[in-house]
Order: structure tokens, then sequence, then C-alpha cells
């Protein structure tokens, strides 16, 4: 069988979890279909990656270059297409995170491969790999299977298992840049750091948080009734900072923050994959939904099944009569 | 600037019942209702807002059932100048990578500056189509975008990343975007826009009217294939408050309270 390739995501001199997630799958697979697992790492100056990388992987193929400082998808589908051209993996698989999504689907494209994105899981059956995948955020999952010739590639998703212990001590070999000069068509000039609110929702020991299910932000008041009868801030789904009920800062999940209070009571939010990624390590976590198939309940401590309009008041009202 | 912006009809499942249907390989939607897909009403905005400032046209793409037409309406309400909807049941559309070809089949007979995408089709989630697109069209593209300037040429776009951080990439036009939601707020369609829009170019066409062969975009020309759907076991943990509203909130509280959880 041919090699699992990996490619490592880093940014901003962090190696990013999603790098290591992938790598514990592909072990997993690895040990049922066999072939080496190789990790692609492209950067500028990372070499305690790639001898971090070489702890889960039999091969880091490394290229280091100034051109690849920071991450253009371009640049790395040109050296991807040349490395996968020459080794025919039987797997590629790149992170779903904001750099495979703009990635991935070009590379597939360009060289015809069979492609499946957000993968939440891999089988291996009938010889191949075999993802699977979910569909209306969470509701139904679908198994796929890769028609014709490997190499097979896909995206991953992010935070669906827990990353193993390093077991291998792969060879780092590294080469040289297929890709010699800058790309014209597209360049990056800068990072912009996330906003910073008047409340670090990170720190909060207590996180009331809301989602479309509020719908209209007059209704917010509720909400912030809540908040204050159980001293804790308000944070919210990216649908609630979307529509402008929230500032941009209170917004848990991947492209928010990541939070970890004692307790987090989730209003009206379905439960999608990115905002689970933000909340899922609270200690205690509430949740109420009118949907009793509302993915939040699958994170969930205490499910409240009902009309959110018609708990939060009451709640509300009892915990001010419990507290005194 | 001439921009084309995609749209998709999906169905909103967050508050229904989602159930596999009878053949194992779709999900009965008898009872879903169904709405332009969100991140897709941010682009039209978007788009519409490009058009404004630098002049210029917006038109519309869709491929799907007829039912997408009050979708189209209203796009085209908001600014939009005409549109095409590709309505072919051939198309694989459980493969983005058909999706793309079929959508860039329109466009490429045309000269264009940018084509806007929504990042993600809430139905699939498969944040795929527009970046395939691009590849297809061979033009430049940036995914997950929060803010557009356009520039002589250029544009110089925001990328968001993981954790509230974004990336500013200049890109050289044509070019496409994905845009992300949030980006801008969508304005409500005028009524006299929804009137004119009614008098609006909506050409409906085929795949053999792009210049396709069913061939190139149906199932069995998909290098990928659905087995079968199937509901995710859901492992839930969580005490289960049972009772009527009233009671629930009690129970919640005493349970809060008591249990030292505040
Ligand atoms: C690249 C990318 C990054 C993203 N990053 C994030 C992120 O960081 N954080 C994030 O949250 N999302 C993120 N999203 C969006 C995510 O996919 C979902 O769209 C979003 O989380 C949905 O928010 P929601 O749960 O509030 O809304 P919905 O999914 O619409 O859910 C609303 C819920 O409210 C319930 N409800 C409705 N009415 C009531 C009522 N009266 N009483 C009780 N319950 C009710 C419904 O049953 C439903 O479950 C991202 C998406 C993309 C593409
Ligand atoms: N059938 C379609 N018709 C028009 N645009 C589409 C279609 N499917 C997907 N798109 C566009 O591609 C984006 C991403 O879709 P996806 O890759 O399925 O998540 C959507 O937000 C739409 O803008």
């Amino acid at each position: 069988m041919g090699a699992i390739y990996v490619l490592a995501e880093h940014r901003q001199g962090v190696l990013r979890d999603i790098t290591l997630e992938m790598l514990t799958k592909a072990s997993q697979l690895s040990e049922k279909m066999g072939g080496e697992i190789v990790t692609v790492l492209i950067g500028s100056s990372v070499d305690s990656f790639a001898e971090k990388l070489a702890g889960y992987s039999d091969k880091v193929l490394y290229v280091d270059d100034p051109l690849f400082a920071d991450y253009n998808s371009d640049k790395y589908q040109k050296v991807l297409v040349e490395l996968i051209n020459q080794d025919k993996p039987e797997l590629v698989m790149i992170g779903h995170t904001t750099q495979g999504v703009d990635l991935a689907p070009a590379l597939a494209v360009e060289m015809k491969l069979p492609f499946v994105t957000d993968v939440i899981d891999l089988e291996f059956a009938d010889g191949k790999p075999q993802p699977v995948r979910s569909y209306y955020s969470g509701k139904v999952n679908a198994n796929f299977a890769f028609k014709g010739e490997a190499p097979y590639l896909i995206t991953f998703r992010e935070s669906t298992l827990e990353v193993a212990e390093p077991s291998k001590q792969g060879k780092v070999e590294k080469i040289e840049s297929p890709l010699k000069e800058e790309l014209d068509y597209r360049r990056f000039i800068e990072y912009v750091e996330a906003e910073v609110g008047d409340v670090d929702i990170t720190q909060s020991e207590i996180l009331i948080a809301v989602g479309r299910g509020l719908r209209e932000e007059k209704n917010m008041a509720i909400i912030e009734d809540l908040a204050k009868a159980v001293k804790g801030d308000i944070c919210g789904s990216r649908a609630a900072t979307d529509a402008g009920w929230l500032a941009h800062d209170r917004q848990v999940g991947t492209s928010g923050k990541t939070v970890k209070p004692k307790l987090y009571i989730a209003i009206g939010i379905s439960g999608a994959f990115q905002h689970l990624a933000g909340m899922k390590g609270a200690k205690t976590i509430v949740a109420i939904n009118k949907d009793p198939d509302a993915p939040i309940f699958s994170v969930a401590d205490f499910a409240i099944v009902d009309d959110l309009f018609k708990v939060i008041p009451k709640l509300t009202e009892k915990l001010k009569e419990l507290r005194g | 600037m001439k921009t084309f912006v995609c749209i998709k009809r999906v169905p909103d499942t967050s508050e229904s019942v989602v159930k596999v249907d009878a053949s194992g390989k779709d999900v009965d939607s008898s009872k879903f209702s169904f709405d332009i897909n969100d991140a897709d009403n941010y682009a039209v905005e978007e788009a519409v807002l490009i058009k404004e400032a630098n002049g210029g046209t917006v038109q519309v793409i869709c491929a799907g059932p007829q039912d997408s037409d009050v979708m189209i309406r209203m796009a085209l309400a908001k600014g939009g100048d005409s549109a095409v909807r590709i309505d072919d049941p051939r198309i694989n559309s459980l493969d983005p990578l058909k999706v793309a070809k079929v959508l860039a089949a329109v466009i490429k007979s045309e000269e264009f500056d940018l084509v806007l995408t929504g990042c993600m089709a809430a139905d699939d989630g498969g944040m795929a189509v527009g970046v395939a697109l691009a590849e297809e069209l061979g033009v430049s593209h940036a995914a997950m975008v929060k803010k557009v300037q356009v520039e002589d040429g250029k544009v110089r776009v925001q990328r968001e990343l993981e954790g509230g951080i974004s990336e500013v990439v200049e890109i050289t036009l044509p070019a496409v975007l994905t845009i992300q939601t949030g980006i801008n707020e969508p304005r409500y369609a005028p009524i006299k826009g929804i009137r004119q829009a009614q008098k609006k170019e909506l050409k409906v066409l085929k795949i053999e009217d792009l210049g396709l062969d069913e061939n190139e975009v149906n199932e069995a020309s998909s290098l990928i294939e659905l087995q079968n759907l199937y509901m995710p076991e859901v492992v839930s943990n969580a005490e289960v408050i049972e009772g009527e509203p009233e009671e629930k909130a009690e129970i919640m509280a005493t349970k809060l309270v008591k249990g030292g959880l505040l």
C-alpha cells in the first residue's frame, strides 16, 4: 500500500493541533491498511516542528525555504503537486481548516484526485480508505467510497479525536523547494490580530451563551437578566455575533474563542462542530434547545428540551430566589 | 467590475427532524423550509456593494430546481442585473467538483473580474465549490473572506483564520472569493427592486447549453460515490430535565445552586 501523506499545518510559529490529530488518525489507519506515514512540512525555519513530527511519522518531508515564511495556497499547491506526482501516495490528508479549505479543492481539480471534504472519520474497506462525513450540521452521516485510482485526497475535520503519544522515530528528509520564485498573483501582506473587547471570555468562570434561537436582538434582555443573576458573562455562537447582538470578541468556536468555564449555559445554539470545538472543554454544560436532535446535547451535562422563552425567565427568577 | 455571484437554495434543518429516506441515499426533505444559503446571502450583498462603489454588473448563478427562482429574484431585487439557473438533475450535486465544473462553464463564456461564492453551503457543509471553481477557471482565489477592498486590477482581502485572527492578502483579478458570514449587513430587498426584478433576465439552461457533456458531470463520472446515509449515534451523557417548562426551570435552578455549580 502506498504512503499516507499528512500535510503539517502551522501558523505564526505554532504547530496547529490538527496536524497531530491527522497523524493520530493516519496511524490508526496504517495499522489496518499498511503504508508509511509521511508528514509533509512546508515552511521556513521550522526545524523544531520537523523533530516533533518525526515522533508521529515514518518520514518527514521537509521543504525549508524563506519563500514559505507565510502560508500561501498557490505556493503550497505547487509543492504538493510535485511531491504527489513523485511518490504517488495512497491517501493525502489536509486539515479541514481555513488553510486546508483554501488549498485542497484546487489541488483536487488540478490533479483530478478523488476528493472528499470535511471528513470526520476514515474506515478501511474494499482495500481502500473510506471516508465518513456529516451533512446537515451533524444530523446525518454519510459513508463515501473513492472510485478510480489513488492518490485519494481528503480534508479532515478538527477536534474529532484525542492525540496519541508519539511512538515513532521517523527520519527527517530535507528536500529542495520545487518552487523557485515568488508568485505575484497572490501575496501575503500581514496578520490582523483578534479584536480585544471589554471582557475576556476565555477567563470567565460562568458563561451564558446565546444562539440564533433567540431570534431578535431585543430578546437579549432575558439573557442579560440571567447573566446578572448568576454573575456570568455573555457570549454566543457565530450566528449571534454575525447578527450584531454581541461583539465579535464574544464569539465562541473555531473562528472565535476557546473557553473553559466552570459553567456554560448554551441557549438556542444548535451545536455546529465549529461551536463545539470552542466550548466542549467547559466543566459543566447546560443546553437549552427545543430540538431534541440538536448536536449541542452530545456535549451537554444537563439537557432541557424546550422553548427557551418559556424556560429562561423562570430559570432566572428561581435562581434569584434561591440565591437571595 | 463584472461580478458573478453563486447562490444555492438550501433547507433550514436547524430546527427540523432530519430522517434518512427509504433509498438510504437521501433525506426526506418534504417538511423542510428552504432559503438562500446564509453565506450566499452575504456574498450577494458584497457583490452589490462592489457594484455600487465601482460600477459594473452583478450576475447571479444558481444550479438548482425551479423553486430556487424565488431566491434568485430576491438577489436581482437587491441589485443583481441578470441570472442564470442551471436546471439539470443529471449534475451530481453531491460532488463539489462537478458543481464547480458546471458553474465554471457558465462563467467561462464571458469576461469577468470577480466571482463570489459563499464559503460554505449549510446543507453539505463542504466548503469546496468556490476554491474548486477558481481552479476550473484558472484564476486566483481566497477562501473565507471577511473584508474586500477593490484596487486597480487587484483586490485586497482579509481572510478569516482560526481564533479570531485574519490575514490580509492581495490578489490579482480576475479572482474567486469565498465569502464568510458577517462580512456585511445584508439588505432587505426594496419593494421597487422586487418589482423590477420580475423583468430582469433569468435564463434557465441545461448542461448541453453550456457545452458540457453529461459524462463530465453526472454521478458515473464522479470519482467519489455516496454509499449510504445513516443517523449518527448520538452519545449523550446528559441528564435530561423533565417536566413542564416552569418545572424544568425550577429543577435546573435548584441543581445549579445546590450542586455548587454557581
Ligand atoms: C469557517 C467557519 C467558521 C465558523 N466558526 C464558528 C464559530 O467560531 N463559532 C460558532 O458558533 N459558529 C461558527 N461557524 C458557524 C457554524 O457553522 C453555525 O452556523 C453556527 O454555529 C450556528 O449558530 P447557532 O447554533 O446559533 O444557530 P443555528 O444552527 O441556526 O441553531 C439555532 C438553534 O436554536 C434552536 N431554537 C430555535 N428557537 C428556539 C426556542 N424558542 N427555544 C429553544 N431553542 C430554539 C434551534 O432548535 C436550533 O438548534 C463557523 C462556520 C464556518 C463556515
Ligand atoms: N448548486 C449550486 N449553485 C450555485 N452555487 C453553489 C451551488 N452549490 C454550491 N454553490 C456555491 O458554493 C458555495 C460553497 O458550497 P459548498 O462547497 O457546497 O460548501 C456556496 O456557498 C455557494 O455559493
